[in-house]
């Protein structure tokens, strides 16, 4: 399709009634209008997410506290960590999975558009029947709404004596129900990434994006089946009268356990490995430096995804498993940080000697880089089943996922949609906003996330809806909650900016960061068809060669 | 916008990928495999573990020529493909009839199995663990058997209309791919199940083996 075509189609959407381009949205099949799907449907539950957040932190702002009942604590704290994994941060990064890896390997569209938009429907589908359960929970029995079972839904507490009434079944089906989104979304991004590369690009020569999506794909299959498969099982036992989780007839409460974790641990690494693809783009152009040890970064990235295949039980330390069984686990925890090492020090040696340009996304990609590893050191602490067993099950635990969540993820995305933002809407995000988001939401982040750590080691325990005074917690408490307050102005920040931006924002014209992959070659927003003539690339660096004829990247690799 | 898409090397190099279809099944396959292994653990985690009767050694009967249907259902469909490669529409019409048959002969041979322990032996999903875990594990499978002959059934109604074609056997082929996980799966849980009866039926099994 030519230019000229394609400005008549433009000129008959603006005169269309609203129903009709609704309906062309809704009935889309186009990867990029489905990863802006994923994005602002996680942006939404983000929010809501955080407002669970935000009445925990009420909560426990101070001892004997009584904003919210034990039961609607326990709902809350349910619903905020279902919700922020597997309707804020899966959605979020197929989104941008979705988005990207068509254009970053020369593709029109992912391998499977139709399976695309069924996957994203799942999905949404997912996210409608858990929040459904806060008016459908309660069924025939009025025993309360929204589960409350913890987003882990440990055995005894599933069983029909301990869950009467609907919600744990509304839990079951919004995660069985996006498990199937998710392992289409994985599927498709497979067979993308494997089929559909453009002439030249090799799997020596893709993106680091593409390799880790394709690695996270990968553990996707393996490891949300197991949480599928757990899932029936309870479904089984809750609506005909299996014995799977029920310790009455002999069934154990720890196999459970094992299906959740085998799905639960290897789930966080599906979550940073593409972080790690976001940093692994974002640090060598404000860097001006490609890539240190591009091999070596992919090797680490299969690495990470094979060894957190087998490190889940550092989860069930206190459990009673054989010493050989916690020397195994303790083993197979410490040696992920060493991928994730090598990872670390290849994003320094980027940056070392590279002329650093400090733009919003590179902030955060900094600020990444420092929380990462300190998220990381703290996981060595807890992996070491002899410190575990002083710790497990206190609010240090706690400090240290969502530093993991928050500090590594969150910063990672929030650098990722400085970054894309031009290329999705055309349009750049204001700058002064942008540092103002990041400083507040720093300042907020360490705040809440470095002080959670010391009631931790002062015995606070997870879960518990309030506590005494004079134990040591309180003024702790007080400032985290304070953290999140400001963590969440920070947010109401970004989320103006992005509304902000996109009426008010200048234009980013193709390539506004003067980047080196594919999808900064075509305009901003990408036509639908991405590509008029399907790219040939002869390097990593696609667009330094275009740039640089006189010095292409060919010439060395 | 276009002077930017122009191609680097002007002799493009011999670029050749794999199908997405295979892709993708295969990815699915993993997925599924996943799944049917944590359900085979549940089993064998769980085998004696029965706090009452009845027990495996019991009530269980190899389904031997049940287990042949099934998998010889492989090797038809496999040269049903063949057929259609080759353009010849009535040895692939037949063999695939025949793949459908052998398919729900299996299916009827699980459904005999399943009222013979219900009603001769009382053993339902919720009777015991090892009611729980069998029926589970076996009923998954039926159920993949059961999705893979409405999907072999589609194929056959758009042969019928003459919808089917050599230039289509590669699609055919990632459905006779997916078939073939159907059996392959049926021989991991036909090795889990019914091995815990008898040792005759490991002997049975090799031999099945050598012969394949």
């Amino acid at each position: 399709m030519s230019s000229d075509a394609m400005a008549i189609r433009t000129a008959e959407a603006a005169g269309r009634p609203w129903v009709e381009v609704l309906h062309e949205w809704v009935t889309t099949v186009d990867h990029k209008r489905l990863g802006i799907f994923y994005i602002v449907y996680a942006l939404v539950f983000l929010v809501i997410g955080g407002i669970e957040a935000v009445i925990i932190r009420i909560q426990l702002m101070r001892p004997l506290n009584d904003f919210v009942t034990p039961q609607v604590f326990n709902r809350m704290f349910t619903m905020h960590g279902t919700t922020m994994i597997f309707f804020v941060a899966m959605p979020v990064l197929f989104g941008f999975a979705n988005y990207l890896v068509p254009l970053m390997i020369g593709a029109r569209d992912m391998a499977f558009p139709r399976l695309n938009a069924f996957s994203f429907w799942l999905m949404a589908l997912g996210g409608f029947l858990l929040y459904f359960s806060f008016v459908g929970g309660s069924g025939l029995y009025g025993a309360g709404n929204a589960p409350d079972v913890g987003w882990w839904a440990y055995a005894p507490l599933t069983s029909r004596a301990f869950s009467p009434g609907h919600s744990t079944d509304y839990w079951t089906i919004a995660l069985l129900v996006s498990g199937f989104g998710s392992i289409g979304t994985a599927i498709n991004l497979i067979a993308t990434i494997l089929c559909m590369r453009c002439p030249g690009m090799t799997l020596g020569r893709m993106p680091l994006l593409a390799w880790l999506n394709l690695v996270m794909s990968g553990m996707v299959l393996i490891t949300i089946t197991p949480l599928s498969a757990a899932q029936i099982m309870l479904m089984v036992d809750r609506y005909l009268g299996g014995h799977f989780f029920d310790t009455q007839a002999g069934g154990s409460a720890a196999l459970w356990m094992h299906f959740f974790w085998i799905f639960g641990h290897p789930e966080v690494y599906i979550l940073i490995l593409p972080c790690f693809a976001f940093m692994s783009e974002i640090i060598p152009v404000f860097s001006r430096k490609p890539i240190f040890g591009y091999p070596v970064m992919v090797g680490a990235s299969v690495a990470i995804g094979f060894v957190s295949m087998s490190v889940w039980a550092h989860h069930m330390f206190s459990i009673g498993m054989s010493s050989y069984a916690n020397a195994f686990f303790t083993i197979t925890t410490l040696s992920v940080g060493v991928p994730t090492g090598i990872k670390i020090f290849n994003w320094l040696g980027t940056m070392w000697g590279g002329k650093i340009q400090f733009k919003t996304p590179m902030l955060f990609s900094i600020a990444f880089l420092f929380q990462f590893l300190i998220a990381g050191l703290t996981g060595i602490m807890l992996g070491s089943a002899a410190f575990n067993w002083q710790l497990t099950g206190s609010y240090f635990v706690v400090a240290h996922f969502h530093y993991v969540i928050v500090g590594g993820i969150l910063f990672a995305l929030f650098g990722a949609f400085y970054y894309w933002y031009p290329k999705i809407t055309g349009k750049m995000l204001s700058e002064t906003l942008g540092k103002l988001h990041f400083w507040l939401f720093f300042i907020g982040f360490h705040m809440t996330f470095d002080l959670m750590h010391i009631p931790g080691l002062l015995g606070m325990p997870r879960r518990i809806y309030t506590y005494e005074p004079g134990r040591g917690w309180d003024t702790w408490n007080l400032l985290v909650t304070i953290g999140a307050f400001v963590q969440s102005i920070a947010t109401l920040v970004f989320v103006a900016n992005l509304i902000i931006s996109y009426f008010k924002g200048r234009d980013a014209g193709n390539d506004p960061w003067d980047a080196w992959t594919l999808e900064w070659s075509v305009s901003s927003p990408p036509p639908e068809y991405n590509f008029a003539t399907i790219p040939t690339v002869a390097s990593r660096r696609p667009l330094w060669d275009i740039k640089h004829p006189e010095d292409p990247d060919s010439r060395y690799e | 916008m276009s002077t930017m898409t122009t191609p680097i090397t002007q002799t493009p190099p011999a670029w050749s990928l794999p199908y997405r279809g295979t892709v993708g099944m295969a990815c699915l396959i993993i997925a599924e495999s996943s799944i049917f292994t944590i359900f085979v653990v549940a089993y064998l985690f769980y085998v004696g573990k029965s706090l009452a009767g009845p027990t495996p050694r019991e009530v269980l009967e190899t389904p031997i020529f049940y287990t042949i249907c099934l998998l010889s259902s492989s090797l038809t469909v496999h040269f049903a493909t063949r057929f259609l490669e080759r353009g010849k529409r009535g040895g692939f019409l037949g063999l695939w009839v025949l793949t459908i048959v052998l398919g729900g002969l299996f299916l009827f041979g699980t459904g005999q199995e399943w009222h013979r322990l219900i009603y001769e032996h009382g053993l339902t999903i919720s009777t015991n663990l090892f009611g729980t875990t069998y029926y589970s594990l076996v009923g998954l499978h039926g159920f993949h058997v059961s999705a893979g002959l409405i999907l072999l059934t589609t194929v056959l109604l758009l042969g019928l209309a003459g919808r089917i074609r050599p230039e289509h056997s590669r699609r055919v082929g990632v459905l006779s791919l997916y078939w073939h996980f159907v059996d392959a799966v049926w021989v991991v849980v036909f090795t889990v199940v019914t091995t815990i009866i008898t040792t005759t039926t490991i002997i049975i099994i090799v031999f099945f083996f050598f012969c394949c």
